[in-house]
Order: structure tokens, then C-alpha cells, then sequence
């Protein structure tokens, strides 16, 4: 990879877009990539539509303007589609996730894809599953890495495991969860892969 | 605060020992504050700059450091704290950010008239009215005459790198001033990236201790601060600014060149960027040279002679050296990510053109104001202006000396 990619996550507020850009980052980082992780700021309310990106890249990052044509889109809530360009810049090489539990050819029509790859999931019920609630972003966090494989698999959830633990320090349950979500979410994408 | 933190196997010498960490602008800062360990922090919370004090104050709750936090009803009691434990002399740090500095404001002013080392870090952000939270040079703009040196980050690894060089610079026997670190609110302050973390030891044999020679809590010597001054001294005094203000550029360079000794990374009074065949020059404060080195990449691939000079120090101001590197440019297009509203675009605008008054081969210039309350500037903004100098530069001509830049009008 010798290429900067850049990843747009779309969400609303609450559902954790920030906090899967930063443990994404931090993963990056972890297996020695140079890496951005920022959330767009702005009217910040539960629900409302929120984004978060990262720069990952094997040469230091000095760009700091916004991210306009991002390789990348992970979508943690379907509802944003329609009234958020969520494909906004991605050039017709890219990759789409989608948390949903409709099928790929309509979620295919409804995004307008031209060639990009297109991985959907139902992260929200592997986040109710798995953690007991709808907090589909460490889901999305597996998906991603099962559609790019940007870095290993191993590696990303020892690292996620780590942050969890700090985060988490009296709720071990929210951490096995998490980790759990991550995984399977993982493996549907792989199995989509093919 | 990130977990990853992994140590540098690739790194020789003094860098070997640094640890890489996945931190914010913010969250950098506040490690260099907790690596320096000052005696007193008195600050008030304010967007984008609140982190830095909240997980400093966590250091403080935690034991991890040995200052007295004082938490205080708002910034002009923050300063006023501030000046009050420097000058006891206690080593002193701070934060804030636009509306915060600005009420800081005449606190600021006796903090440099009284030559106390306190040391703030000063996320960018918009002035109001209207209110906006997001990234722009106003604030430390309006603080720039107020006697305090200040340095510009460009990210976040220079917002740690700046902070701890301050400590440093302010109280050098030569100097003793105070100074602010600047870095792009939101942009820097929020985003998360790279950052080289030096070992805390190292940090703490570097900046030392704080002894000055005179303070307030000093029974033996009993000495009046802030006394009156009328027609009689006060022009003495002020006067007496000038010095050590003149003297912070040798020592902020000697600084800068000792810090790169433990870490690695030299600094100097400005950061050239492909600048010495540049043909077409952009100078520039802040995050967005970050972004411009990319636009200069681009275009000398392209063969175009693009450049970029990134202005770390900007009080005191390197007049001398910006007329030595810009003077015989074909086109030298400036950056204000502030607006004078003096009727001749921005601050740097104003400073490059003093600082080229005498030079006898001066370049054609035109200052761009951007990026007011956070507006994004991207690259091809920025090739928009290198696209207008090579126009310039072809004509000789500047049809209008300044104009602003990706606003609808």
C-alpha cells in the first residue's frame, strides 16, 4: 500500500462514527501505518447526521483539509441515504459499506453504485446480539476490515481489545460483546468476498 | 488518550527512544504539559481548547503531576491567577481559545510588562460575532502587539514539540516573556494522528527547573510588582520591552537546535518547503502549510518551481529573514487566515510587505484571506493561488493586492 486511502464514516450521533475512526486509526497505528482520525464538527445531537474520516497511508500524512473523494464509505445507518450524499467524491473503484438488512442488488440501486464495490451487513442486529444494543459502529469497524483488509485482522482486534478494557474497566460483558460483534461482522464480509 | 503506543524500531539515535502514539492535538499538548510538570495551571474550559485543561486537571486528580490546579470563574481570572503564581515564581502554564484569549486580553499585556514566563496554549479559533467555534487566526491575531512571543504549530507533533521549546524560551534569562503556542482549532486540536512522545525524563531534564532571580515570594528581598509608572517611567519600561523581545530569536533558534538533539527534530524561526529554486512562493501559519506541501508536490512534478515557507515564529516577527527569502521570487502569494480590516488584507500580508520595503528586488505579492471560522481549504484551493502567481508571474502584474479566497460573494 504505498497510496494514501481515505475513509468517510457516516452516522448519527450516538452511534459511535467517531469512535470507530479512532479505533481504526489506532489500529493503523498499531501495525506501523502513518494514519488521520477526525470527526466533522458540527451541530452535534443524538440522531442528528455526524461523520468521522481517516487518512491512513505507509508515508507521514500532512494534508489537513477535509476529506472530498474518500475510497472508503462506511454507512452505520441506512436512514441516512437519501438525505445525505453518501457517496459523495467516491470514484467508481471504491467500497461501500452498508449497515442493513436489505439485500445488496436493491441496496445497490438505492446508493446509484456505478462499479463500486458494495459490502452490506446487518451490523445492527449483530450489535443487538452481541452487546444487546444498537451500536453498530465496532461491527462496521470488522466489516471494513474484512473488505479491505488495510490491516490484519489479528492485529486490529488485539488493539481494539486493548482500548475497550480502558474504556470499559467495570464492564467486561461490553468488551467481550464488542469483540464478538467484530468478529462476525468480519466473517459475513469475508464470506462476501468469496 | 490511545493505547497504541508502540516504540520506534527503525529510529537511531535520540529518536530511538520516543514513543509513537495516536494522539489529538489536544491530548498532546496536555503530555507535554504533564511531561514539563509546572507548579501552577489556572485555567477556564473553552471550546476547541477545553481537552487540554480537563486531561491536564485528570494528571493533577491522578497524582501524576505535582501542580496546583486552579480552577477559576473565567479567563480573565485564569491570567490573573497565572500572573499572580508567576510571579511569586512559580513555573506557570494555561490554555485557552478566542473568546477565552480575548478576554484575557489586558491581563496579557501585564503579564509581558511584568516579564513573566508563563506559557499558553492558544487553539485557533474564530472571534465572534457571528459565533462560530471552528479554526481561524483572529484570536491570537488581536493578542499579536501584546508582547508575547508567539508559535504557530502546523500539527499536532509540533503542538508537543512548541509547547515544551516555550517553556524553555519564555524563561531564558535573555527573554523572559511570555509565550503562546498556537495550534489550528478542530483541525489539529481534534484530530487524531502520529505523534512522537520523548521519554518523560528527557522532558524534564530539558526544560529544568524554574529559579528566576527575581520574585515575589522572597522575604529576604522585598520587591513591589506592577507598582505605578507615570510620565516619569513607564516609556523607560515599555522601552525596555524591545530587548528581550530582539533577543527571543537567537534564543528561540539556539532552543530549536537543542531540541532537535533529544528528539530529532530541529526547529528554526520558519519551516522552507522545496523553497530554495522556488520560483512561485507561498507563505503561509498554521495546519493548511501541511496541505500546501501536497499542492507543492504536485507542481513541481508537473514542473512547475512551487515552493512554500511556513512561518513558525511569528512574534518576534523574522523580518530580515522572510526579505532574504523572498526578494528575487517570481511571485509570492501570502496565506491570512485573518482578516486585518485595516483595508489591506491580513496581518502576514502586512509583515512580509514591511519586511521586503528595503529590498531592492522585491516580488510581486498578493495576500489571499481564508479559512475564516473554519471554511476548509483544500488543495485545490491552494492550487487556485498558485495558478493566479504563475499568471503574476508571467505579467508581472498584481491586479488586485489582496482578495479572499473560496467565499461566495
Amino acid at each position: 500500500m504505498g497510496r494514501l486511502i481515505e475513509i468517510r464514516w457516516h452516522g448519527r450521533g450516538g452511534q459511535g462514527a467517531k469512535t470507530a475512526a479512532l479505533l481504526f486509526g489506532d489500529a493503523c497505528l498499531g501495525a506501523g501505518m502513518y494514519m488521520q482520525a477526525f470527526p466533522e464538527y458540527g451541530p452535534e445531537r443524538m440522531g442528528a447526521p455526524v461523520a468521522s474520516y481517516n487518512r491512513i497511508s505507509d508515508e507521514p500524512i500532512t494534508i489537513h483539509s477535509a476529506v472530498e473523494k474518500p475510497n472508503v464509505v462506511v454507512i452505520l445507518d441506512p436512514t441516512l441515504i437519501g438525505s445525505v450524499d453518501v457517496t459523495k467524491g467516491l470514484d467508481d473503484d471504491g467500497v461501500v459499506l452498508v449497515n442493513t438488512g436489505e439485500p445488496a442488488e436493491k441496496m445497490r440501486e438505492k446508493l446509484k453504485l456505478n462499479g463500486q464495490k458494495l459490502y452490506v451487513l446487518d451490523a445492527s442486529a449483530i450489535a443487538m446480539e452481541t452487546i444487546g444494543r444498537n451500536i453498530p459502529n465496532t461491527p462496521m469497524l470488522g466489516a471494513l476490515v474484512g473488505a479491505t483488509e488495510i490491516v490484519d485482522f489479528n492485529h486490529m482486534i488485539e488493539d481494539t481489545e486493548k482500548k475497550l478494557q480502558k474504556k470499559f474497566r467495570n464492564k467486561p460483558e461490553v468488551i467481550q460483546g464488542n469483540l464478538e460483534a467484530i468478529r462476525k461482522a468480519y466473517e459475513v464480509v469475508k464470506a462476501q468476498k468469496g | 488518550m490511545s493505547e497504541a503506543k508502540v516504540k520506534d524500531k527503525a529510529a537511531k539515535g535520540p529518536e530511538a527512544a520516543q514513543e509513537i502514539a495516536a494522539l489529538t492535538g489536544n491530548e498532546a499538548v496536555a503530555m507535554a504539559m504533564k511531561q514539563i510538570n509546572p507548579d501552577v495551571v489556572a485555567a477556564y474550559p473553552i471550546t476547541p481548547a477545553t481537552e487540554i485543561v480537563q486531561i491536564f486537571s485528570n494528571y493533577v486528580a491522578d497524582g501524576l503531576v505535582d501542580t496546583e490546579y486552579v480552577a477559576v470563574e473565567s479567563e480573565h481570572s485564569a491570567m490573573s491567577a497565572c500572573i499572580g503564581a508567576s510571579a511569586a515564581g512559580a513555573r506557570v502554564m494555561t490554555g485557552t481559545s478566542a473568546q477565552g484569549l480575548a478576554l484575557m486580553w489586558e491581563m496579557l499585556y501585564i503579564a509581558a510588562g511584568l516579564r513573566l514566563p508563563i506559557v499558553l496554549a492558544d487553539v485557533n479559533r474564530a472571534l465572534s460575532a457571528p459565533i462560530n467555534i471552528h479554526c481561524d487566526h483572529s484570536d491570537t491575531m488581536g493578542a499579536r502587539d501584546s508582547g508575547w512571543i508567539q508559535i504557530f504549530s502546523e500539527d499536532a507533533q509540533e503542538a508537543y514539540d512548541n509547547t515544551i521549546q516555550a517553556i524553555r524560551i519564555a524563561e531564558h534569562p535573555d527573554v523572559l516573556l511570555p509565550a503562546m503556542v498556537t495550534m489550528d482549532g478542530f483541525i489539529i486540536s481534534h484530530g487524531m494522528e502520529v505523534v512522537k512522545v520523548l521519554p518523560d525524563d528527557t522532558i524534564r531534564e530539558f526544560v529544568g527547573t524554574y529559579n528566576p532571580k527575581v520574585k515575589l515570594l522572597d522575604v529576604d528581598t522585598p520587591r513591589t510588582f506592577g507598582p505605578l509608572d507615570f510620565t516619569d517611567f513607564y516609556f523607560e519600561h515599555r522601552r525596555q520591552l524591545a530587548e528581550p523581545i530582539a533577543k527571543a530569536k537567537e534564543v528561540i533558534l539556539e532552543i530549536g537546535k537543542e531540541y532537535g538533539k533529544i528528539s530529532g527534530r530541529s526547529y528554526g524561526l520558519y519551516e522552507g518547503y522545496k523553497l530554495d529554486d522556488a520560483e512561485y512562493v507561498l507563505v503561509l501559519l498554521g495546519s493548511t502549510a501541511g496541505t500546501a506541501k501536497t499542492v507543492v508536490d504536485d507542481l513541481r512534478e508537473a514542473g512547475v518551481k512551487a515552493g512554500l515557507l511556513k512561518i513558525r515564529v511569528f512574534r518576534p516577527f523574522p523580518y530580515d529573514e522572510m526579505a532574504a527569502l523572498l526578494e528575487g521570487r517570481k511571485a509570492v502569494g501570502v496565506m491570512d487566515r485573518s482578516d486585518g480590516l485595516a483595508g489591506l488584507g491580513g496581518p502576514l500580508f502586512g509583515e512580509l510587505r514591511s519586511a521586503l520595503y528595503e529590498s531592492k528586488n522585491r516580488p510581486p505579492m498578493k495576500d489571499y484571506v481564508y479559512g475564516l471560522g473554519g471554511r476548509d481549504c483544500g488543495p485545490a484551493l491552494i492550487r487556485q493561488v498558485f495558478d493566479e502567481l504563475l499568471e503574476i508571474g508571467k505579467t508581472g502584474q498584481v491586479k488586485e493586492r489582496f482578495t479572499y479566497l473560496g467565499v461566495r460573494e
